[in-house]
């Protein structure tokens, strides 16, 4: 069974029928058809998930190409599984959102076409277990959020927030592939399980520390960590369904999952834990800091994400401690981190996503998500408003939901955290937990201000666009389906513990099991408390008094941001780049030619000359027979009078006994596949001339001043020495043995004597079908070239 | 023989360049066709020539000649005569709507 | 007409038999002899290129109705879906088998997949020629 493989193919197999679907079904929305993907994919995850809660694992592997060690792995364990459940729940949701959030304007195949494509990607990068298919996914979950954060593509803002998240996520992706490299060259596998059996071993190679800080670099552009967060406040500029799912659900979890992926590999070593912990953190305040200050509530949830992914990501970092120690007391004790991480985790996605679907219900309803125009729509949405509160009260920590939990045991952790026995933490480790503490007071005031900056106040209905009222009841759907779970985890919280939570975490810090804990909402009167309870009363101060206090934003300098950083790196490339591009494309293809060539002599020919490469031995080489001796004489004789040819139709004559005398020499060399296609070829290739010189003109004596000419005579003179020594000293001595000797078994391996025909057809038929693809596509493009008339007259119209 | 036919590679080389690099569309063209041939003739020598008998192994000799340069050469005989095919057409409709065969008149202006 | 055109085409008319017999004996001989899906490619398309010269284009189209665009793309294709076959029998893409069989009137024979392949090579070599040489011709 390859139920895993077709769970990821299924949303491309989807992505391609949806066009047909679309011309089929008329006026019924195409949206419906599409939630049927998700929904059957959810189906199929949740089913496995008592064979994973009972702590076993599925694999699946199909040979891709086997030779280079890349096969189509799929693997799904409890990390793998809650991703997958993410991936296809809030999928299913957001796509039933969406079909009543599009207006009728936006082009529907495009939307779901790239909504599936990313679905598919997501889950091919948590369901593989190769490095290299994860990587080819990754990338595709980037070009999938650049097409749809470019979805209002007339839209000025959306091409740039588009242009800048795909630079920045790409760009962490080529260090991740880069450190996937060096993974394999250390441990000569790609797969993730064979690497975290061996990669121990490991710890002490040169590459050990590159690898990891390239993956991680993968994993915080893609997560939007500090400092690359900066693109995810311009990805906002996508459909709200959009930010939901991959912004702030999915696709930004990703880096986070190859955290938790990789933990087993590198967790444990000082560097990760303070890495990846100081990069949360700092991420964790500057989100939050930054988005107080926010009066787009998406952009609000834009650094409020960046906040709680670093929330997240340090909590991994701080869990990676439990392996430093293995199993017991202590390994338990920081081991629970990890169990944190995945909890809120998964609350983070039901709250925020709650959370971004109320925006999109606002900018729907009301024409605008800006705080100085909104206020007192409690009286009109109050749906809406009851799901406002929820999320984000959840958000911010307090009881009676889901984010009340993860945020406490996130506080157990950080102050465990403070009493570190290992990595020197007694002397900093104190800063984690009042770090984590401010930022967290910051993050009550950003909820309270999203809460009561919108529904309460005086209305402002003027301001608007439209008198507010509730949405259709479909839109309302799925923020109440995210709302009860985000109640009903704070109730039932151990299901989703025991049957989700500790399998991925045993799969994350294997050894360690009793690190799981039983969630309960009261721990009596400890320090956890009185930090929540300290956030709540800090942060309602601090919200109240927002206005005495604002001016702190004002010390950061305004052209002093990674924004502006981007920016002006984007703006001086493009300048070397144009600067470059003038002064070295003349636009004169002699020009090119002459680049090239120089380039080859210079780097080949000095190659040759400074490593004392050069060497010449004739004693190895055959004789000379008679009338080989005169059938070089002739061809000189024949390239040479070429130059000096006065008509094209002596050229072409020319290089017709030139062609004619390889194939004798092919004859004489011992080739006779080769003298065949050579004497075919040439003769069809002479044809070829003589029919093109029809629509040709006769050349005319070459006008160029003496100087080019000489220029011109002295390259190709240095290119055929240098060629020409090249060929000498490869002739006279072999570095290695020959390859040849494999084919000579031709009969036994692929039932052929003709050795070279088996090579093509057999030993290496790749290259010779991919040929049979160039051969294909030169004829489709001599077809085009001359069946494609460019607007036939116009130009000559102009000229006249 | 290695040695020598080296040397007509070298000299196939100089002249092949030579045209490639003048403005002429036609002679860069078959600049092109004699470059291919000089490296086929170049690749077969760096196996080794006359060493054996012909690659079939229906033969049955002691020593076949070297079968991998002649199955690339094989491969290149056929995709330089795709190209060149291509590229004559592209040359002969670049004149059809520019009205030269001058590589220097092609260049274009400095906004495009 | 003149007498020349006369001589041509009977002439080719016996040729174009010979040069075809000749392609599909080198296409089949090839995994032994020299011979093989370019060459036996090339030289079928030859012949075509002999009778679309020798005849007007108009005429060969009558009485041949080949798309040679279509037969190129084809050819790719069989190329390809040779090389997807095995993969469905736990092999890698492109593998190969090959077998002896006796048949009844030739006796013991080599049954190869690679002439598949080797079809499809020979199919875009003809497609590809003819096409170029027939879309220079009929160019006005």
């Amino acid at each position: 069974m390859y139920l895993l493989i077709f769970a990821i193919l299924i949303p491309f197999i989807a992505t391609a029928l949806i066009p047909l679907i679309h011309k089929r079904i008329g006026a019924f929305h195409i949206g419906w058809f599409v939630l049927l993907v998700p929904l059957a994919l959810f189906a199929i995850f949740v089913m496995q998930i008592p064979a994973i809660s009972n702590g076993e694992t599925l694999i699946q592997a199909v040979n891709w190409i086997p030779s280079l060690g890349i096969n189509f792995t799929a693997y799904l364990d409890g990390l793998s599984l809650i991703m997958a459940l993410l991936i296809t729940g809030m999928g299913s949701l957001v796509v039933l959102y969406s079909i009543y959030y599009l207006s009728s304007s936006d082009s529907f195949p495009h939307f779901y076409a790239y909504l599936l494509l990313f679905m598919g990607a997501m889950l091919g990068v948590v369901l593989s277990d190769n490095l290299l298919v994860l990587y080819v996914f990754w990338e595709l979950t980037s070009i999938s959020s650049f097409l749809l954060i470019a979805f209002w593509y007339h839209r000025k803002n959306s091409r740039y927030g588009a242009q800048k998240s795909l630079l920045i996520t790409v760009f962490g992706g080529f260090g991740m592939l880069a450190g996937f490299l060096m993974l394999h060259s250390m441990t000569g596998t790609f797969s993730i399980r064979e690497i975290a059996a061996v990669l121990g071993q490991y710890t002490d190679h040169t590459l050990f520390y590159p690898a990891m800080f390239l993956v991680l670099l993968g994993a915080f552009t893609k997560s939007a960590q500090f400092p690359f967060h900066i693109w995810l406040p311009d990805a906002m500029e996508a459909p709200t369904p959009v930010s939901a799912y991959l912004h702030s659900a999915t696709m930004v979890k990703a880096g986070i999952y190859l955290v938790a992926r990789f933990t087993p590999l590198f967790g444990g070593s000082a560097a990760w834990f303070w890495t990846v912990t100081l990069v949360g953190l700092v991420t964790l305040f500057w989100g939050a800091f930054c988005a107080v200050r926010q009066t787009d509530l998406k952009a609000l949830l834009a650094y409020s994400t960046i906040s709680q992914l670093g929330l997240i990501m340090s909590l991994f970092g701080l869990g990676s401690a439990a392996l430093h120690f293995g199993d017991g007391e202590l390994g338990e004790l920081y081991g629970l981190a990890i169990f944190a991480a995945l909890f809120h985790m998964i609350n983070h996605s039901t709250f925020k996503g709650a959370l971004f679907m109320v925006v999109g219900i606002i900018d729907h309803q009301v024409g605008t998500r800006d705080t100085r125009r909104l206020g007192g729509l409690i009286s009109f949405l109050p749906i809406t408003f009851t799901f406002a509160v929820i999320g984000s009260f959840s958000m911010a920590g307090l009881p009676f939901f889901n984010g009340f939990l993860s945020k406490e045991m996130f506080f157990t952790a950080t102050v465990n955290a403070a009493i570190l026995p290992a990595f020197g933490a007694s002397t900093w480790g104190l800063l984690i937990p009042v770090i984590a503490w401010i930022a967290s007071v910051f993050t009550f005031v950003y909820c309270m201000v999203f809460v009561f900056r919108t529904f309460f106040g005086t209305p402002q209905l003027k301001k608007l666009d439209r008198k507010p009222v509730e949405p259709s009841i479909g839109m309302l759907i799925s923020p109440a389906i995210l709302c009860i779970f985000i109640v009903g985890l704070f109730f039932v919280p151990n299901l989703l513990g025991d049957h989700l939570l500790k399998p991925a975490m045993n799969g994350i810090i294997p050894g360690i099991p009793g690190a799981a804990p039983h969630i309960s909402a009261w721990h009596g009167f400890n320090a956890e408390l009185f930090m929540t309870l300290g956030i709540i009363v800090i942060g309602t101060f601090l919200f109240l008094t927002f206005r005495s206090w604002y001016k702190i934003y004002l010390i950061q300098p305004a052209g002093w941001n990674f924004t502006v950083l981007y920016n002006s790196f984007l703006k001086g490339l493009k300048r070397a780049a144009n600067w470059i591009t003038t002064h070295y494309m003349t636009g004169y293809l002699p020009a090119y030619f002459a680049y090239i060539f120089i380039f080859f002599i210079v780097t080949s020919g000095g190659a040759l000359i400074f490593t004392g490469a050069l060497s010449i031995d004739l004693t190895a080489d055959s004789p000379i027979a008679i009338y080989e001796g005169m059938l070089i004489a002739v061809m000189v004789i024949a390239a040479i009078s070429m130059l000096f040819a006065k008509s094209r139709l002596t050229a072409i004559l020319l290089n017709g006994v030139l062609g004619f005398s390889i194939a004798i020499f092919f004859v004489l060399f011992r080739a006779p596949d080769l003298a065949l296609t050579q004497l075919v070829i040439e003769t069809v290739t002479t044809a070829l001339f003589l029919l093109c010189f029809n629509f040709l003109p006769e050349w005319t004596k070459e006008d160029s001043p003496k100087r080019t000419k000489i220029r011109n005579a002295v390259i190709a003179i240095s290119a055929g020495v240098t060629v020409t020594l090249i060929g000498l000293t490869v002739n006279s001595g072999r570095l290695f043995d020959s390859i040849s000797g494999y084919f000579e078994d031709s009969y036994e391996l692929a039932g052929g004597d003709n050795i070279v025909n088996a090579i093509l057809g057999d030993f290496r038929a790749f290259d010779t079908m991919l040929e049979s693809l160039v051969l294909f596509i030169a004829g489709l493009g001599v077809y085009t070239l001359i069946r494609l008339k460019l607007g036939k007259g116009t130009k000559k119209d102009e000229h006249q | 023989m290695e040695s020598l036919i080296i040397i007509l590679v070298g000299v196939l080389t100089t002249v092949a360049i030579y045209l490639v690099l003048s403005k002429n569309v036609v002679r860069v063209i078959l600049g092109t066709a004699i470059l291919s041939h000089a490296v086929h003739l170049l690749i077969l020598s760096m196996g080794g020539l006359k060493v054996g008998t012909v690659p079939l192994l229906g033969e049955e000799a002691e020593v076949y000649v070297d079968a991998l340069p002649q199955a690339l050469i094989l491969t290149a005989i056929v995709i330089s005569f795709a190209v060149t095919a291509f590229i004559l057409v592209l040359a002969y409709r670049a004149y059809q709507e520019l009205g030269t065969d001058n590589l220097g008149a092609m260049r274009g202006s400095d906004d495009e | 007409m003149n007498i020349n055109d006369v001589i041509l085409k009977t002439v080719s008319k016996a040729v174009v038999l010979i040069i075809l017999t000749f392609g599909i004996y080198l296409f089949l001989s090839g995994h032994n002899q020299p011979g093989g899906g370019f060459i036996g490619g090339l030289v079928i398309a030859s012949a075509f290129v002999l009778m679309f010269l020798s005849y007007d284009s108009e005429t060969v189209s009558d009485a041949l109705p080949i798309d040679f665009k279509k037969l190129s793309a084809f050819g790719v294709l069989l190329a390809m879906a040779s090389g997807i076959a095995p993969m469905f029998f736990g092999g890698a893409f492109l593998a190969q088998s090959f077998g002896y069989f006796d048949l009844p009137i030739f006796g013991k024979t080599e049954l190869a997949t690679v002439t598949i392949f080797e079809a499809g090579i020979a199919l875009t070599v003809i497609g590809v020629v003819v096409n170029i040489i027939l879309s220079i011709s009929e160019d006005e």
